[in-house]
């Protein structure tokens, strides 16, 4: 029975179970009035408990089974058919097509059930072809008695998942139905099933960051066995060659996304700062109502776009200005893309991160300390310089982290305003290029994925999420350290 | 008929006038707040605004700063004269007037910055101290004036923010007191105070009325009994009655005067 079907099952049985355990507990007292609880809270008691755990089984041993089944009939592959890991994977995935293969044959009257036993592996090839199966090669005794096992033995996982999660349903649904009466406390168990309901949405949230950071790091730590760790953390060249003999240093990287960042938090912070000083404590609030939104939109941009932006518009007017023949005819610019054109266009990307931050962070100032201020003869500027923004400036500092982590963060400007190549410079109108570009060109290609060249970018990965991660950490210190030190 | 707004008359010596209002409107958008009000405040006098609350003592008290100009759909109109000068005419400048006439608020609002920044911060807008130490020395009378220097003098590098409740406001007074302001408006300055802070600061307006004009609104008529020698009670926008504050208490001609201080309205 599919899993669709079986779903179907449970539903109606957790729809029976509602209005059947409202009825029951209604009927259980003469006056509605002395049930514990409201009647429906009975019937979703009942509801919960036939959908829940039945549901959750179906869940889990939908993931589960095949992972089951594969180790399974792993174990009936002789070892002459593959000598890596590799071979062995690919082997496995002819296996499970054959073996799907053989279901679709079947399904369109191809086959009958009953033929697959006595089943030729010469033929297989062209039967499987007849029904839409393309096989890459011809298909081996062992495959196909590894398919005919992988079958046999997935058929046996459904039927006893079909008769599991239904017993689980109708147990569930029994107990809460027959343990239904006017004393029952339905109200509460409603409310503790919610409890567990959105523990788990946070678990799954927690869990699932957990998961990306184990799969980086087992990758990091094979590519250490590959490489060694002193010369990625210390080596000052960037090469990677996929024949072999790459130097792997991550420092001109690092160099480049630090210098990308530095200068787009030059352009932002003093742009999104003073905007956002001008629309929380000077603009009407009729100017506010539409530069705010307007503001807001350039963080509804695409990245991409930005990188567009920085390759076809910023880049050939800085050359304009400092390339050769420029309009300054200082020549320290050889191409548009440079450092310079990725953190400009970076830092406007950033204005209205910090500038939306902000303008929250210094409207709750308390109108009581600017009137303090204004009390004593301060006028705007002074009140804003030395009582508004010390006040603020925890959370200015805070709003300040954040922006640099996402800078950090950022690939598509790098990727098309940056340039690709490594270097550690400090002109900043040569192409350099950082972590986040490196990881995606070290990925994209058909590079072998066992190799140093494309592990890296998971230790690159990983040192930038150990950066921005430390930066985060840091902004919320800042920001929970010196809140409501005033009121 | 009785007149909604006493005459201006109460037999004011006009050499000790410090304020002077005249015909004073003052709206909130299309909220006709305050109405009418006429009345001379005196110097060297504490004068107390009672009357219950929304009825516009407060809007009142921070239209003669100015302080109502930092509320974009407020407007004043009428003639409120400092020692004689209009404080609405164009020529004059309100961050000007407001170092002249202080405030202090309902809510104690010190700034988070260190005890002695707190009373420095006016001195050093207006530049009042040539050097450090004479900085110093007005901020040692100011916090003195404030009745809080021995508390305070050992740590005035602490955060103003760390001090309590009572403390804080006697360190907001010190504060206003630092600019050396000619007048003195204090906004219910105790209502977010225990008794004894209350006393203290009750004390501290006695002194301070040997140098300034002092205003204070107060929902507490003992208290207004206690510090003032002039009372204004309002009502509904209106300036009802206006008279030495023993008067006020003891034989009030207006009946909503009367009825507002026995308890009846309010």
């Amino acid at each position: 029975m599919s899993p669709l079907i079986l779903l179907a099952i449970v539903l109606a049985l957790t729809v029976a179970g509602y209005v059947m355990g409202r009825q029951r507990a209604v009927g259980s007292v003469d006056d509605v009035r002395k049930l514990h609880s409201l009647p429906n809270f009975y019937g979703m008691n009942v509801a919960m408990l036939a959908f829940v755990p039945a549901v959750l089984l179906l869940a889990i041993w939908v993931i589960v089974q095949p992972l089951v089944v594969a180790g399974q009939v792993r174990g009936d592959i002789p070892d002459t058919l593959y000598e890596t890991r590799g071979e062995l994977s690919l082997v496995m995935s002819d296996v499970q097509r054959v073996a799907s293969g053989l279901d679709t044959a079947i399904a369109q009257g191809v086959l009958a059930p009953g033929d697959i036993e006595g089943l030729d592996a010469t033929t297989v090839r062209d039967t499987l072809g007849g029904v839409g199966v393309a096989l890459g090669s011809d298909v081996s005794e062992e495959v196909l008695a590894a398919a005919l096992d992988y079958r046999a033995t997935s058929n046996t996982g459904d039927w006893v998942r079909t008769v599991v999660v239904l017993v689980v349903a109708v147990a569930g649904f029994l107990y809460a139905y027959l343990g239904t009466s006017g004393t029952l406390r339905a109200r509460n168990r409603v409310e503790t099933g919610i409890l567990i309901l959105l523990i788990t949405a946070a678990l799954i949230a927690i869990l699932t960051t957990l998961g990306i950071v184990l799969s980086l790091l087992f990758n990091t730590i094979e590519f250490f066995g590959l490489y060694p760790a002193d010369e990625f953390f210390f080596g000052t060249t960037w090469s990677p060659s996929f024949g072999g003999g790459s130097q792997l240093g991550i420092l001109p990287l690092l160099w480049g996304t630090l210098y990308i960042s530095l200068i787009a938090l030059a352009v932002a912070v003093p742009i999104g700062l003073f905007a956002a000083i001008y629309l929380s404590e000077y603009a009407s609030s009729k100017v506010r109502s539409i530069a705010k939104p307007m503001l807001e939109v350039l963080a509804g941009i695409p990245t991409i776009v930005y990188g567009l932006f920085a390759l076809l518009t910023v880049g050939p007017l800085l050359v304009g200005i400092f390339g050769d023949g420029g309009i300054l005819g200082v020549g320290w610019m050889q191409g548009g893309t440079a450092v310079m054109t990725a953190g400009l266009v970076m830092g406007i990307m950033l204005i209205p991160f910090v500038s939306s931050l902000s303008d929250d962070i210094i409207n709750a100032v308390p109108q009581a300390m600017r009137d303090g201020s204004y009390g004593l003869g301060a006028t705007q500027s002074e009140t804003i310089r030395q009582v508004v923004m010390p006040a603020a400036l925890p959370g200015i500092v805070g709003a300040i982290l954040l922006a640099a982590s996402r800078a950090i963060g950022e690939t598509m400007i790098v990727v098309l305003g940056a340039g690709a190549a490594a270097r550690l410079s400090l002109n900043p109108f040569d192409a350099m290029t950082t972590v986040t570009a490196k990881i995606v060109s070290q990925l994209t290609g058909d590079a072998d994925f066992a190799s140093p060249e494309a592990l890296v970018a998971f230790s690159l990965g990983m040192t930038l999420f150990v950066v921005t991660l430390a930066l985060n950490v840091l902004a919320l210190y800042i920001v929970r350290k010196y809140r409501e030190q005033y009121e | 008929m009785m007149k909604d707004n006493v005459e201006n008359k109460v037999g004011v010596d006009a050499m000790n006038v410090k304020f002077s209002a005249r015909d004073v409107q003052v709206y909130y958008g299309d909220n006709h707040a305050i109405k009418d009000v006429n009345v001379d405040i005196l110097d060297k006098t504490v004068t107390a605004f009672i009357g219950p609350s929304g009825c516009g003592k407060s809007t009142f008290l921070r239209s003669l700063n100015r302080m109502n100009d930092t509320i974009p759909i407020c407007r004043v109109e009428g003639d409120i004269l400092l020692d004689g000068e209009d404080i609405n005419a164009p020529q004059v400048d309100p961050v000007q007037l407001r170092a002249k006439v202080g405030m202090v608020f309902q809510k104690p609002n010190p700034f988070p910055k260190s005890i002695y920044d707190n009373i420095a911060y006016g001195p050093r807008i207006h530049g009042l101290a040539r050097n450090k130490a004479e900085l110093d020395e007005i901020v040692e009378k100011s916090l003195r004036r404030g009745a809080i220097w021995d508390e305070v003098k050992d740590r005035l590098d602490a955060p103003g923010t760390g001090l309590s409740g009572g403390q804080q406001q006697r360190l907001c007074i010190a504060r206003a007191v630092a600019t050396e302001p000619e007048v003195l408006l204090m906004d219910e300055p105790c209502s977010a105070l225990d008794p004894i802070a209350t006393a203290q600061v009750e004390e501290l307006i006695d002194e301070l009325k040997a140098s300034y004009s002092v205003v204070i609104v107060t929902h507490s008529m003992q208290q207004a009994a206690r510090v003032s020698q002039k009372t204004a009670f309002f009502h509904l926008g209106n300036l009802v009655e206006y008279d030495d504050t023993t008067t006020i208490f003891t034989n009030p001609r207006d009946t909503r005067t009367e009825s507002y201080i026995t308890g009846r309205i309010g």
